[in-house]
């Protein structure tokens, strides 16, 4: 059995606090939002980690005295 | 004058978790609004996202963050869908202890565009804790009236605890 899912609300007005199911749609809509997260966070990391790989090869070329690309000096040089 | 601080409101997850944490109805009396979270996610992971919505909707956001996690650092854009306030722990962090973050809602019921940042930290008792700066945009001219804390489908667990202030600028 799954288990359920539930919404705490404060009503900021009132100050009533209720505890219910979340709603078949609100637990779509929720996984729909946290795929969308996880797309652009996927890229986000990605490019990161691209930058960070590039910025180690251009400093492992400058410590052996070999060229650099044009993207690795980029690292480098603002 | 100094500016005053009002607890609006304040909710602490009981047992067995809840996966989203909503203010409501929130007065619309004040300048600023100030989140102060501390909390534990059940992702099996060291952390989680803190992520949330305002108003219920789910578009029209962006985020620009720089983040460092004890060895490297890194930054961006990321989400469109949400809020994206940082990493705070998640299950296989060491056991009891909780991420805190500031969120920092400044003009929320003005007729701009609604911009929030946030500081947010996750405490770890071993490697791999983060720390990240975030700002946000909602590029939506509605007051805020309502917020939600979720994680997909996965809980906060108890203990987590999230409470909003109001405040005003003189």
């Amino acid at each position: 059995m799954s288990e359920m899912l539930t919404n705490i609300e404060v009503n900021c007005t009132t100050g009533e606090v209720t505890e219910r199911p979340l709603t078949a749609e609100e637990i779509a809509q929720r996984e729909a939002d946290a795929a969308a997260f996880a797309t652009a966070e996927a890229e986000r990391v990605a490019t990161a980690e691209a930058l960070a790989a590039l910025k180690a090869s251009a400093r492992a070329k400058l410590v052996a005295g070999t060229p650099l690309t044009e993207a690795e000096a980029a690292t480098l040089v603002i | 004058m100094a500016t005053a601080w009002t607890a609006i409101a304040s909710t602490t997850v009981g047992s067995g978790g809840a996966a989203t944490v909503t203010f409501s109805s929130i007065p619309q009396t004040y300048k600023n609004l100030i989140i102060k979270v501390s909390a534990r996610n059940a992702r099996t992971d060291v952390v989680a996202e803190l992520r949330w919505t305002v108003n219920g909707n789910s578009t029209s956001y962006s985020n620009r963050l720089i983040q460092g996690n004890g060895s490297t650092v890194s930054g961006g854009t990321t989400a469109t869908t949400l809020f994206y306030s940082g990493e705070i722990n998640a299950s296989t962090s060491t056991a009891s202890i909780f991420g805190s973050a500031d969120i920092y809602i400044p003009d929320y019921t003005g007729g701009n565009y609604k911009n929030v940042s946030a500081d947010t930290v996750s405490e770890n008792n071993a490697a791999s804790a983060y720390a990240t700066l975030t700002n946000g945009l909602w590029s939506n001219t509605a007051a805020i009236t309502s917020i939600a804390f979720y994680y997909g489908g996965l809980n906060w667990e108890q203990y987590s605890t999230f409470t909003l202030f109001g405040t005003n600028n003189s």
